[in-house]
């Protein structure tokens, strides 16, 4: 276009596409997934109507009283309509994933070998976050 | 009185307010998230743990709409994001971690304590338009963080470097454990230290900031969702206002007084964090 497009790098422009594109995804699969939920076109696993009675406990309590399970234990359960909503949630974590992923191909190529570094350590540390075996409970 | 209020209703009144809320923040220059904690935490009858949750939610998907346009334009800066980015998101871990074990009265007064700091940071800190670098210091120049950005109010480009590197990236430790202990976003925090600490013009600080809680809040928002603390019919309806808040207040933005509203969202961060204080203490439960 002009000059001020060629100043941005080529990695960020990767980079913004893909979060481009996939927050769009991700934000209309969040509105679809949660009117499916609130229309009750699929079942519930912990019904609507006794989340107000759940929702003033902290969440030992909560999962303990409706046994949803921690980690990715949830995922076997998609069927369900809140469920169903954790996935459309989940994805608006992956996007950056693979946002990261998709630039380093771009920096060993130009031969950014501290800034590779700093893309495989944060898709480590993104991946260890979303692999659930980080739990923490009161 | 509230509890027995039909499951329903409350997914419409978190839209609706945060809805508000996200016209408010716009205006303000703040985030959705450092408003939407204290507040629906404070008044709204769902537990901390799920306020938080949502919270971080809130603030990545704000960051995740924000970001292609910021990056592409060149305001928000991946190379200078990527080092903060990894620390930040790292103690963010350890900040949701520590959050979720704590007790709720801790966790709930320390919220507090947290939000009128941040209005102590909002009220006293000075921006400074172009702050002006000598010459970026050796991490830096290491790093190649530095660039080019055209300023359209000067019809010019301006260039940019930074300095005091590894002070910033200490205090991006603790922005991040913070974001992660409370679900804030930490836009409130990033902004002065990339401006005022590192030097970066405040554009460039504020667009980094915005894309940098999309890295930061997605690393706590995973450990917050597996451990069950994330509640759709709380969290959905929320981000979605707050989406819909900021797409109306970026265009309702030129009729107002941005000193008179962010007046008003440092009064509403006092109340809310002296809400959240005397209910951790258990004075005002």
């Amino acid at each position: 276009m002009d000059g001020r497009r060629r100043k941005v790098p080529e990695e960020q422009i990767v980079y913004a596409n893909i979060l481009y594109y996939g927050g769009i995804v991700g934000i209309i699969f969040m509105a679809i997934t949660f009117a499916i939920y609130v229309s009750g076109n699929l079942p519930a696993y912990v019904a609507p109507s006794e989340l107000p009675e759940l929702w003033i406990h902290d969440t030992h309590e909560y999962l303990e009283k409706t046994g949803i399970p921690t980690g990715w234990g949830w995922i076997g359960l998609v069927t369900y309509g809140d469920i169903l909503n954790l996935v459309a949630l989940a994805f608006l974590g992956v996007i950056t994933i693979v946002c990261y992923i998709a630039v380093i191909p771009i920096l060993v190529r130009k031969r950014d070998f501290i800034y590779v570094i700093f893309a495989v350590a944060e898709v480590v540390i993104l991946l260890l976050a979303a692999s659930g075996l980080l739990q923490a409970g009161h | 009185m509230l509890e027995a209020t039909a499951w329903w209703v409350w997914p419409i009144i978190l839209f609706v307010f945060t809805f508000f809320l996200g016209i408010l923040a716009v205006m303000a220059g703040v985030g959705g998230g450092v408003l939407f904690v204290p507040l629906v935490s404070g008044f709204f009858p769902f537990h901390l743990d799920y306020v938080r949750g949502a919270g971080l939610f809130v603030a990545l998907t704000g960051a995740l709409a924000a970001g292609p346009g910021l990056l592409k334009r060149g305001l928000a800066n991946l190379r200078l994001t990527m080092p903060l980015a990894l620390i930040a998101s790292t103690c963010s871990i350890a900040g949701a971690l520590v959050g979720l074990a704590l007790p709720t009265s801790i966790t709930q007064t320390l919220l507090g304590v947290t939000i009128l700091f941040i209005s102590f940071v909002m009220i006293t800190s000075k921006r400074v338009e172009f702050p002006k670098v000598e010459k970026g210091d050796r991490i830096s120049q290491t790093l190649g963080i530095y660039g080019i950005y055209y300023e359209e109010s000067m019809d010019r480009e301006i260039e940019w470097k930074v300095h005091r590197t590894l002070p910033s990236m200490i205090l991006f430790a603790f922005i991040g454990l913070i974001a992660g202990m409370f679900g804030l976003g930490a836009g409130w925090a990033n902004v002065p230290v990339l401006n005022l600490m590192m030097g970066t013009p405040l554009k460039i600080a504020a667009g980094t900031s915005k894309f940098l809680l999309s890295i930061t809040d997605t690393s706590a928002a995973w450990v917050y969702l597996n451990n069950g603390s994330v509640i759709p019919l709380i969290t959905i309806p929320s981000c979605l206002g707050i989406m819909l808040g900021s797409y109306v207040g970026v265009r309702v933005l030129a009729k107002a007084s941005p000193k008179m509203i962010r007046t008003i969202v440092i009064a509403v961060l006092i109340f809310a964090g002296l809400r959240s204080l005397l209910k951790g203490l258990g004075v005002w439960v």
